[in-house]
């Protein structure tokens, strides 16, 4: 066992950790809170597989700016009674058991993969990801237009949220 | 190599020398190390703080006409250690009905979105924590952190003004930091790299010099980040007692106070190294890093010193227009200036480094004039729309007055 | 070397964790809370199948980035939602919102 897998494992581990307390925890709030904590796990597990540049954004966009409004949105809709009461509907042990049955399903089609348990080439020197990734997204014989199409969206997400929670009096 | 010319990697080799010696594995010992790098420039900084204190309390006398600590010490420099034993021995309370958990963790959160700033702070060309090739965007990330320890702070709190505090103060670092990120890119653009230390490699001219437009707007969006005046209405103690950490007394209180004093420094050093050249200054760098430390420490404190200058000089102002600002000022120019530089650089890459220059400062000003001159016609407009609206009032007072008699 | 196979299990996993929470949870607000979830395992295989395959081919990041701009996307609109229908029902538990069911 060598310390880059330890460290995967601690990371996983807190990972899975705080996201089984996103869905279970009563508070919401807390719920929110749980839910930065496996971002940033996310976050740590790219570093770990040498994306920097997607770690940071993960940081900027899920934990600046998902989570925030997340927690803004509870706070908002928050009614005394919902912390203490049932959390689950009635039926939770089906969503339960398609969920372990997800993970077995996909952990055996997995094993199927003849890529299943490779391990990865080193980088090779020299070789600057944030270029490339720049390169990729702008360049024609790239993802340029997938890139256009997101911004897109993004601006349509803005004028409908703006739309839907105006408050018209 | 020796010490004077590569401080950090002397010091290291000896101490994994010493490690290895002693039969430690080579990995673990350099993990150490890294560890000990880390408690060494948090402990630094800490210091630093304490006398960042000293040396506020100094400012803002002198700014009110006033003589500051003056007692305890030499120039009152024994103060601030007088203010952290204050500080110890108060009561640490939590209010009742107070998230326990989130109540304690959000000053830690909020000391270590500062601290954390420092991992990609190049304090010479050899002396840094990690060469990020994200660093702009590491500044950020950092920002969110500490945006999240203050809903933290706010609402675990249970205290309607710590909410109302929160939320002023979340609502403008999310909105500022647009034009700060948008800001961000202009170095990046000139430098080719978003790196801080090929930043500030690549500076053979002031980048402020090439975008003083840039750089005002980045000090507005981080007076604003870092919730100072004019800024200030998270805490706005006239309205709100103290905003976000209203509740929070002793040591923890002193986290949230140190971690803004440190905050501004951090920005002022963030600011001469993205605008001012950083550890550079007419080739004093390549004589000995030491004095590379210096250059930046002192860049970095003067930047500090006119982010107090305009915090002691200005009055705050509304949310309201403070958004406004914001999203219909700062960040339009922000976008704009980001196009333009992008523009000019593409068009003026192989011209004369002279040309380069003067294109670069004439796009800025011409820039700066035409917004100028649109929010002086908005706001012209606005002006006679209020004095439309408040004729009809005074003439009905006058009527009355007139019916009075 | 860490194989492969582990950040595939760790993203399925997690796949598994948000789908039980989308599928179980009563407030809505809870529910896009898994959805979040499931979209970070996602993004989770697809950093990890650029990493080990060949690391010149950039599509694995540009997807990642393009989850994160639809992420954004669906969180801004979906929280609109929620708050719109707060303001009308005064309720985000998802069960109760049953007025189309007679």
């Amino acid at each position: 066992m060598t310390g880059e897998k330890i460290i995967f494992l601690i990371i996983a581990g807190v990972t899975l950790f705080s996201g089984f307390m996103v869905v279970t925890s009563s508070n919401l709030v807390h719920a929110a809170l749980w839910l930065v904590a496996a971002l940033f796990g996310v976050a740590m597990v790219f570093a770990l597989l040498n994306a920097g540049f997607i770690a940071v954004v993960q940081v900027v966009v899920y934990i600046g700016a998902i989570a925030i409004l997340f927690i803004f949105a509870i706070m908002l809709t928050r009614r005394e009674q919902l912390d203490h009461g049932v959390q689950v509907n009635k039926n939770w042990w089906v969503g339960a058991l398609v969920a372990v049955a997800s993970f077995a399903g996909l952990v055996f089609l997995l094993q199927s993969f003849n890529g299943f348990s490779k391990t990865a080439l080193a980088i090779p020197s020299g070789f600057d990801a944030v270029n490339q990734l720049g390169d990729a997204l702008t360049s024609p014989a790239g993802y340029v237009l997938p890139f256009e199409v997101a911004s897109v969206l993004l601006l349509a997400a803005l004028v409908g949220a703006v739309y839907l929670a105006f408050n018209k009096k | 190599m020796n010490f004077w010319s590569d401080p950090l990697k002397v010091a290291a080799d000896w101490l994994t020398g010493i490690l290895v010696g002693w039969g430690m594995n080579a990995v673990v010992a350099h993990i150490l190390l890294a560890f000990l790098g880390i408690l060494m420039l948090a402990s630094i900084l800490m210091v630093l703080d304490i006398f960042l204190v000293w040396l506020e309390r100094k400012v803002v006398a002198r700014f009110q006409d006033r003589l500051g600590p003056n007692r305890v010490g030499p120039f009152g420099l024994i103060q601030p250690f007088a203010d952290i034993i204050k500080l110890l021995i108060k009561e640490d309370t939590t209010p009742d009905g107070a998230d326990r958990v989130v109540y304690n963790i959000a000053p830690l959160l909020s000391m270590m979105s500062v601290l954390i700033l420092w991992a990609i702070v190049p304090l010479a060309p050899v002396l840094l924590g990690v060469d990020l090739n994200s660093g702009a965007l590491f500044l950020i990330a950092a920002g969110a952190i500490g945006t999240l320890s203050i809903i933290m702070a706010g609402w675990a709190s249970n205290n309607k003004f710590s909410v109302i505090g929160a939320f002023r103060q979340v609502a403008v670092m999310v909105s500022f930091e647009i034009p700060m990120l948008a800001v961000l890119l202009i170095p990046t653009i000139f430098a080719g790299s978003m790196g801080m230390n090929t930043i500030i490699q690549k500076q053979d001219i002031w980048y402020f010099l090439l975008s003083p437009l840039g750089a005002l707007i980045f000090l507005i969006a981080a007076i604003a980040e870092l919730g100072r005046a004019p800024f200030d209405l998270a805490e706005g103690e006239s309205e709100l007692v103290a905003g976000y950490n209203t509740e929070y007394s002793g040591m923890k209180f002193g986290m949230f106070y140190a971690g803004e004093l440190l905050h501004a420094f951090t920005f002022g050093g963030f600011w001469a190294i993205l605008f001012f050249g950083g550890y550079r200054f007419f080739g004093l760098e390549k004589v000995s890093p030491f004095l590379s430390i210096a250059i930046i420490l002192f860049k970095a404190l003067i930047g500090y010193w006119i982010i107090m200058w305009i915090k002691y000089t200005m009055m705050r102002i509304r949310i309201d227009q403070m958004l406004a600002f914001n999203w219909k000022f700062l960040t339009p120019i922000a976008f704009v200036l980001v196009m333009v530089t992008a523009l000019m650089n593409a068009l003026l890459r192989d011209a004369s480094s002279w040309l380069y220059i003067t294109g670069m400062i004439l796009s800025n000003i011409i820039l700066g004039w035409v917004s100028l001159e649109i929010a002086r016609l908005v706001s012209k407009k606005e002006r006679e729309r209020v004095e439309g609206l408040k004729q009809p009032a005074l003439s009905k007072a006058e009527g009355v007055v007139e019916a009075h008699h | 070397m860490i194989p492969l196979s582990w950040y595939l299990i760790l993203a399925a996993a997690l796949f598994s964790i948000g789908l039980y929470g989308v599928l179980a949870r009563r407030n809505a607000v809870a529910i896009l809370l898994g959805v979040e979830l499931m979209l970070n395992a996602v993004n989770i295989n697809l950093v990890a199948f650029w990493r080990y395959g060949d690391v010149a081919q950039m599509a694995g990041q540009v997807f990642a980035i393009i989850v994160f701009a639809v992420a954004a996307a669906e969180v801004a609109v979906g929280l609109a939602l929620v708050i719109s229908v707060y303001r009308r029902r005064n309720t985000v538990i998802a069960e109760e919102l049953d007025i189309l069911k007679w």
